[in-house]
């Protein structure tokens, strides 16, 4: 089926000629998934599916304390200003986007009255802007209502360079806001826009309100009282708040969706570790919600099996991969090793990239370390699965390997070493130090040593890794040695952000101070080409094959080798019901959160 | 005597300007940023970390740094936190009261354990009950606090159910059951700090009755006919707890320093987790005023405990 006998078929099923669901079929006899099919019609104008989540209770109140748990403490209370994720998602426990992202990366409206659809006229078919419809009677928790003008607040507060906002990059493409009615704005942008729902929306677009941050725009940002006393729309009021430790709220009376929330009174603790945090829903149930379980699998099995909660795991687009370094690090030119202007030595050859890709057993690595918090793969772009790509495969085969060595003619040394023209197979391998990583490392060292290539390990502090600092050379941008393993996350359902770790102008380098994002410096002009076509690309459809495209080419480098997929963990206790998504908060639904007896 | 203070308090000066100076070049040193974590985030562009390193001063060089936040501490300026943008003083007194009544409970928890175990194992060195107390004591200071505080948790919060593992400072109780609620979640953290501690102490004062029981004049006072009682209590006592009363004043300052390891272990929101999450997130201003505050009662106490000593011992004179 070419793309003129799609747009057939979903023209008919916008007539009434076919229905919805045999479209849907149609497509997945022709090896489409649901959701692309889905997202096919939506961006056609045919709405998607209502987004219904379960909710028993029959009126807001009476479900008593929701208590959290949380490992990290959250210490800021301002969406623009959050850190980390701790300090997000305990801002969305107040504060709300116009939308969210549900499992499946489709939106689902919060503030907005509607997502915007091309069909209803309210997205420009060039791209260039957008029409949120605002849902009306909206509340600030200190009874001002919501209106355009907080959207457009939003906008000037975040884009302020002075604000320092972490969400700046998120309304840079805003030309301006027009404000058309009370409860209607226009988002124009400065070029043709695929992506207009990347601002106003999910957590990093939660919206403060405009009469209590007005007067702290640009550089007295952060002197405003309420970073730490939010007023926001969501369905708790806060309470108290003391960083670090503890965050409580009450349940807000006036919400704007009928009949939520279930629970009266909503606290976040802080501090401690994961382990133990998993131990006190898991095991002894204290505690009804224990976020980001970043512990391994075995444990959280056997915490399980304490019987008053889950984990509960939810699907990512988050990469654990390895980078062979396009580049040399063991030769400095103008000052600056690994630089652009020279080749790896021994990952030049395609040869040996092939054979590191067949010595990562990620089959074992998933069973014996990761369990259910990594899947293995062989993509970069694994989820939404409408974007996953089926022309790749992994393989662990250490005979396959050697026989590719051998044929390119590394042979065995005196030493066991494969070695050609002088050269031998020896590389530096690095990570953060972390126990997973380490048991990682060793695996991959194993099945290297038996195709006679030598890797030494070495393991770098977290917080010298992943630190931007200039001046020290272990960080993973330096990338100063042969391979490393790290995981990147995807925060937004659309990998295009996620993808733009591949091109060529984001390598790290002295120029840009290693800021760049481009770390393994593999460059590619047909990749570097199709990117650029992508940002322009306003057809769905086309974009997915784009998507695709973008992921193989990547893959077949073999600079990059996908690992795992590691989904989102969390521990539920027995009975809560959270629907919860991974492009979007732990706490998205919150409001929707309630207890089944 | 206020001369001895006048030149001990002026020799305190320059050590504890040396000691900030150490830290805050330690810190300056140390690799890590407040604001790493955006930097492993593809959405928040490089230059608003910059914006934000240059909005907090921490671009500038070391020493002046460290002269500007010396110059405001003097003024009573203690700096706010890079992380929650709270003063520091703010942070410090939320959690001086949790700390002051857990790390406080367990040093009286330890004293009342080791004074009467310690005078009664010295009284009959080598008996069944010193050899047991002595067992007890060697045990109690091997065993590390994470190791105890993980023991207590798996038996009397998994195990049992009895006692909850997670320490919250507000409780939402009034009346009797706040009471009830704010005992029951300090028992354990309490136990095994005070349990650590009375084994240390309890060497201490057996060991210092040790010495004084074998005096002549504790014979004497026994071969006057006196009441045990009275002899172990007025005569023995008294002057062997002049160096554990010394041991005890140079323990305070951890009264007020926290247990880092044991609040991390049961969420306690004291100033030891306070230290320590500072220190993950590198958070300068937090971590230096702690430490420093520390520091200060540190050099505090042991002019305390030497001011104690002379005053119990006026044999001890100041010059």
């Amino acid at each position: 089926m070419n793309e003129q006998d799609l747009r057939h078929e979903i023209a008919a099923v916008k007539d009434g000629r076919l229905s919805r669901r045999d479209f849907v079929q149609r497509m997945l006899a022709l090896g489409l998934t649901a959701p692309l099919a889905g997202m096919m019609l939506a961006h056609s104008g045919v709405a998607m599916a209502a987004q219904d989540f379960p909710y028993k209770p029959t009126k807001a109140g009476g479900g008593g304390p929701l208590k959290l748990l949380f490992w990290q403490a959250p210490t800021l209370l301002n969406p623009h200003f959050a850190i980390g994720a701790k300090d997000q998602e305990s801002a969305r426990a107040f504060y709300e986007p116009l939308a969210g992202w549900d499992a499946d990366g489709n939106l689902v409206p919060v503030l907005a009255a509607e997502i915007p659809s091309v069909a209803n006229g309210t997205i420009a078919a060039d791209g260039t802007w957008v029409i949120w419809k605002l849902k009306p009677g909206v509340k600030w928790h200190d009874g001002q209502p919501f209106t355009a003008d907080d959207v457009i607040f939003n906008w000037q507060f975040a884009t302020n360079p002075e604000t320092s906002a972490v969400t700046i990059a998120d309304y840079k493409d805003i030309k301006t806001i027009d404000r058309i009615d009370d409860h209607t704005v226009r988002l124009v942008f400065a070029q043709p826009t695929p992506l207009w729902f990347t601002a106003f929306v999910g957590g990093r677009g939660a919206i403060i309100p405009k009469h209590l941050f007005g007067d702290y725009i640009g550089a007295k940002s952060r002197e405003a009282p309420n970073n730490l006393k939010p007023v926001g729309t969501g369905a708790y009021l806060f309470v108290d708040f003391k960083p670090g430790d503890m965050l409580t709220g009450k349940i807000n009376p006036n919400y704007h969706v009928p009949n939520r929330p279930y629970f009266d009174t909503l606290e976040i603790k802080g501090g401690g570790d994961a382990v133990s945090a998993a131990r006190a829903v898991l095991q002894t149930g204290e505690y009804d919600y224990a976020w980001n379980l970043q512990v391994e699998d075995e444990i959280l099995v056997k915490l399980e099996a304490g019987g008053t909660g889950f984990a509960e795991i939810v699907a990512t687009g988050n990469l654990e991969f390895i980078m062979l370094n396009a580049t040399d690090p063991n030769v400095e030119v103008d000052g600056e090793r690994a630089s652009l202007k020279t080749k790896h030595p021994l990952f030049s050859d395609p040869a040996v990239r092939e054979a590191i890709n067949l010595l990562i057993d990620r089959a074992s690595i998933q069973k014996f370390i990761y369990g259910r918090g990594g899947i293995a793969t062989s993509n970069c772009v694994n989820n939404p699965e409408r974007y996953r790509s089926k022309n790749t495969t992994f393989e662990f085969n250490i005979e396959k390997a050697n026989q590719i060595l051998e044929n390119a003619g590394w042979k065995k040394g005196a030493s066991g070493l494969r070695e050609k023209d002088g050269k031998q197979l020896k590389f530096v391998f690095q990570t953060s130090t972390n126990g997973p990583r380490q048991k990682n490392q060793a695996i991959i060292k194993q099945a290297c040593q038996k195709a006679g290539i030598e890797i030494e390990l070495k393991s770098v502090v977290g917080s010298v890794f992943f630190s931007s600092d200039v001046a020290n050379p272990d960080t993973y941008s330096h990338f100063y040695c042969d391979m490393e393993m790290l995981m990147m996350t995807m925060s937004s359902p659309e990998p295009q952000s996620f993808l733009s770790q591949y091109v060529s102008w984001e390598a790290a380098t002295k120029a840009n101070k290693w800021q760049g994002r481009n770390v393994s410096r593999w460059q590619n002009k047909e990749y570097d080409d199709l990117y650029n076509e992508l940002l322009r690309e306003l057809d769905p459809v086309k974009r997915a094959a784009l998507y695709i495209k973008l992921n193989d080419l990547v893959c077949a480098g073999r600079h990059v080798l996908p690992e795992l997929n590691r989904p989102r963990v969390s521990g539920v206790r027995k009975g809560l019901q959270t629907h919860s998504s991974g492009w979007d908060n732990d706490l998205w639904q919150l409001p929707n959160w309630y207890r089944e007896s | 005597m206020g001369n001895y203070l006048l030149r001990r308090l002026i020799v305190a000066l320059p050590s504890l300007l040396g000691i900030s100076l150490i830290l805050f070049v330690l810190l300056a040193l140390a690799p890590g940023d407040p604001f790493g974590e955006l930097a492993s985030n593809p959405n928040v562009p490089p230059e608003v970390r910059e914006a934000l390193r240059i909005k907090f001063g921490m671009n500038d060089p070391v020493l002046v740094r460290y002269v500007r936040w010396l110059v405001a501490m003097f003024q009573g300026d203690w700096g706010f936190s890079f992380a929650s943008r709270v003063n520091v003083d703010t942070l410090i007194l939320q959690r001086i009261p949790t700390t002051l009544y857990v790390v406080g409970t367990a040093q009286i928890l330890a004293l009342a354990v080791a004074l009467p175990v310690g005078v009664l194992a010295a009284r009959r060195p080598y008996s069944i009950f010193d050899q047991i107390a002595n067992t007890f004591a060697f045990i109690g200071f091997s065993l590390p606090t994470f190791f105890t505080g993980l023991l207590l948790i798996l038996i009397f919060s998994v195990n049992l159910g009895w006692l909850p593992f997670v320490y919250r400072a507000d409780l939402q109780a009034t009346g009797w059951q706040w009471w009830w609620e704010s005992i029951k979640q300090a028992i354990m953290p309490i136990t095994v700090l005070g349990l650590y501690q009375a084994a240390s102490y309890t060497r201490y004062v057996r060991s210092a009755v040790l010495d004084v029981i074998k005096l002549d004049y504790v014979t004497t006072a026994r071969s006057k006919g006196l009441d045990e009682r009275k002899v172990i209590v007025k005569h023995v006592v008294r002057n062997a707890l002049i160096p554990v009363v010394t041991l005890v004043a140079l323990q305070m300052p951890t009264v007020f320093g926290g247990a880092i390891v044991t609040e991390q272990i049961f969420r306690i929101p004291g100033i030891g987790s306070l230290l320590i999450s500072a220190i993950l997130a590198n958070d300068t201003p937090v971590i230096m005023a702690v430490t420093f505050v520390f520091a200060c009662l540190v050099v505090l106490f042991n002019l305390i405990a030497d001011i104690l000593y002379g005053w119990l011992d006026p044999r001890i004179s100041f010059r």
